[in-house]
């Protein structure tokens, strides 16, 4: 990815030996596909089935559900909304923390990481705490008619915390081991600070730009628990598609939550392929 | 705000770099960290510093809020040793062991990192019922996979097990076969080369990967809304006593498991963080 390889990464390993494929071996082989089959195979394979159990008219009638194309729209709208921010803190936060020394440095570097190790429930709790009606701001915002607790604005700010780490996350290892040598170089050159960034240092970082914000995606779409604390569940309003996937869930719908959760699994099926093409363009590039 | 970016910068070496767009970059970074960690953690602290401390500590630690936490703790452990063990069988198998399919395999240990939970729990569920492809034949065995606290067990290894191979595969891919092979022809069995070269190596890999399966699967509520039937004392987890009691809008109920949640994950960082520099030390001599 980088222009000048890493002459480490370009010293050819020797292929490990095959050794001959002995029963050892197919025992090996036979526990982790039975392991894989009902932990992930399984699993995906049956939210398909589940859901054309009694065929295409069921499932489309499902998807075509007001609250469900509502709650389509909603997800939607969120992951437009967090997507872009996140992308934007991730490459300012990068640029600061991986080509500056600063004092601070490792706190902001454990800040960043503090939302994959808490719960997405309490995340969803500090929100309720700060804006909600009993919350620090919830007085003041009621007397302005501001409306963020089982609103957008509240599950805007709940899928913020849990999704900003993922942009980051991928671009600090990337702009850290690039140093940063050749946006000297191009400021030497006479470029300005914001043509350096354009030509030299995002073309540099734009496959784990782009899979970052594939995370970040992912997770904002799919967000169960923050977002289930902030919404109040409103059908046709404040719905997301997992929300809706519980509600129908909890109907005893045999088909529709499962017709709902296809396009979630479908989701997933595109960020893994995605994710898949990019590890093999990056590996071929070097 | 609690900290103004130029207080943060204080440092020599930046006056030396020529990059720009240090000051912009990080106060954006510190401004967009204040609002949207920093002071709701705030809020959390303040609102908790103004509740009765005796009734903070009755919520958080009644019948109901310590069987949570058993709970909470025990399947998250069963399901991190559950991941080290098959993770690390599974992350070998894909990087040393070909057989057809295995790349696809290989692909597919992310599905649970990029599902959305609430459908992991919903898929799983139906799975493990007693009309499930599962449960039909494990039910009648007496093992019941939904709706019990093996339901809970099951999701959380679901969720964890990608943490648990990613972490590992990187490790095995960069053995030295070179070591093996001088094992070899030293005369060291299969078991004794295992017990005595792989296993010293990989284990502190394993243990960061037991680490991150388990934070994940300690904060996990999505999935098991679905799988665990939610039966306080039997199968609710602490996530879900929390839910449970800002549904009832017992709010001093719900921020004293969260606070206890909150101070697991902190310790659990620490852990992990001092873990992993162990590891790091480990590989470098």
């Amino acid at each position: 990815m980088s222009a000048l390889p890493n002459p480490i990464l370009t010293v050819p390993n020797p292929p490990p030996r095959q050794g001959k494929r002995g029963r050892f071996h197919w025992l090996l082989v036979g526990v982790a596909v039975l392991f894989s089959t009902v932990f992930l195979v399984l699993p995906l394979v049956n939210v398909f089935v589940q859901a054309l159990s009694a065929g295409l008219g069921p499932y489309w009638r499902a998807l075509v559900d007001p609250d469900t194309l509502s709650a389509i729209r909603l997800t939607l709208m969120i992951a437009v909304i967090t997507v872009p921010l996140n992308a934007v803190f991730g490459v300012a936060a990068s640029w600061a923390i991986a080509k500056f020394e600063f004092r601070g440095r490792t706190f902001l570097l454990s800040l960043i990481d503090l939302p994959f190790s808490i719960s997405p429930v309490v995340a969803g709790i500090l929100f309720v705490l700060l804006f909600g009606a009993n919350g620090l701001l919830g007085h003041w915002l009621e007397v302005h008619h501001i409306k963020i607790i089982f609103a957008l604005p509240g599950m805007v700010f709940a899928t913020i915390f849990v999704t900003f780490p993922y942009v980051a996350r991928e671009l600090i290892p990337i702009m850290r081991s690039q140093g940063r040598e050749q946006e000297e170089a191009a400021l030497t050159l006479g470029a300005n600070g914001w043509e350096t960034f354009w030509h030299v240092t995002l073309p540099s970082i734009k496959w784990g730009l782009f899979y970052g914000i594939v995370l970040c995606n992912a997770r904002a779409m799919g967000e169960f628990g923050a977002v289930a604390v902030v919404s109040g569940h409103i059908a046709g309003l404040t719905d997301t598609l997992p929300l809706r996937v519980e509600k129908l869930y909890n109907e005893f719908d045999p088909v529709a939550p499962f017709a709902v959760a296809t396009l979630l699994a479908l989701l997933a099926v595109v960020t893994m392929v995605l994710k898949a093409a990019l590890e093999w363009k990056t590996r071929h590039e070097q | 705000m609690t900290r103004s970016p130029a207080a943060v910068v204080k440092s020599s070496s930046s006056r030396t770099n020529p990059l720009p767009g240090f000051s912009i970059t990080l106060g954006f970074t510190v401004v967009y960290l204040t609002v949207i960690v920093l002071v709701p953690i705030g809020a959390l602290a303040i609102k908790t510093l103004g509740l009765s401390w005796k009734e903070l500590w009755e919520l958080a630690t009644n019948e109901r809020a310590m069987a949570a936490y058993r709970l909470s703790l025990g399947a998250s452990l069963a399901a991190a040793l559950i991941n080290a063990v098959f993770g690390s069988l599974l992350a070998w198998v894909l990087v040393r062991n070909p057989f057809p399919g295995r790349r696809l395999l290989d692909g597919l240990v992310d599905f649970p990192f990029a599902l959305p939970t609430a459908v992991a729990g919903l898929t799983l569920a139906s799975l493990f019922s007693d009309h499930g492809w599962l449960g039909q034949f494990l039910v009648p065995l007496g093992i019941k996979g939904a709706f019990s606290r093996l339901g809970v067990v099951i999701a959380l290894t679901f969720v964890g097990l990608p943490f648990s191979v990613r972490t590992i595969q990187p490790e095995i891919e960069t053995l030295d076969p070179a070591v093996q092979e001088a094992a070899k022809c030293l005369g060291a069995s299969r078991w004794r080369r295992f017990l005595s070269i792989t296993a010293p190596t990989l284990l502190p890999t394993v243990l960061t990967g037991f680490g991150l399966s388990f934070a994940r699967a300690l904060g996990e509520y999505g999935s098991i809304a679905f799988i665990s039937g939610n039966l306080p004392f039997q199968t609710e987890i602490a996530p879900t006593l929390v839910v449970m009691r800002l549904d009832q809008f017992d709010y001093t109920g719900a921020i004293s498991v969260a606070v206890v949640l909150m101070i697991f994950s902190f310790a659990l960082l620490l852990t992990l963080n001092s873990l992993h520099g162990w590891a790091a030390k480990f590989q470098e001599p």
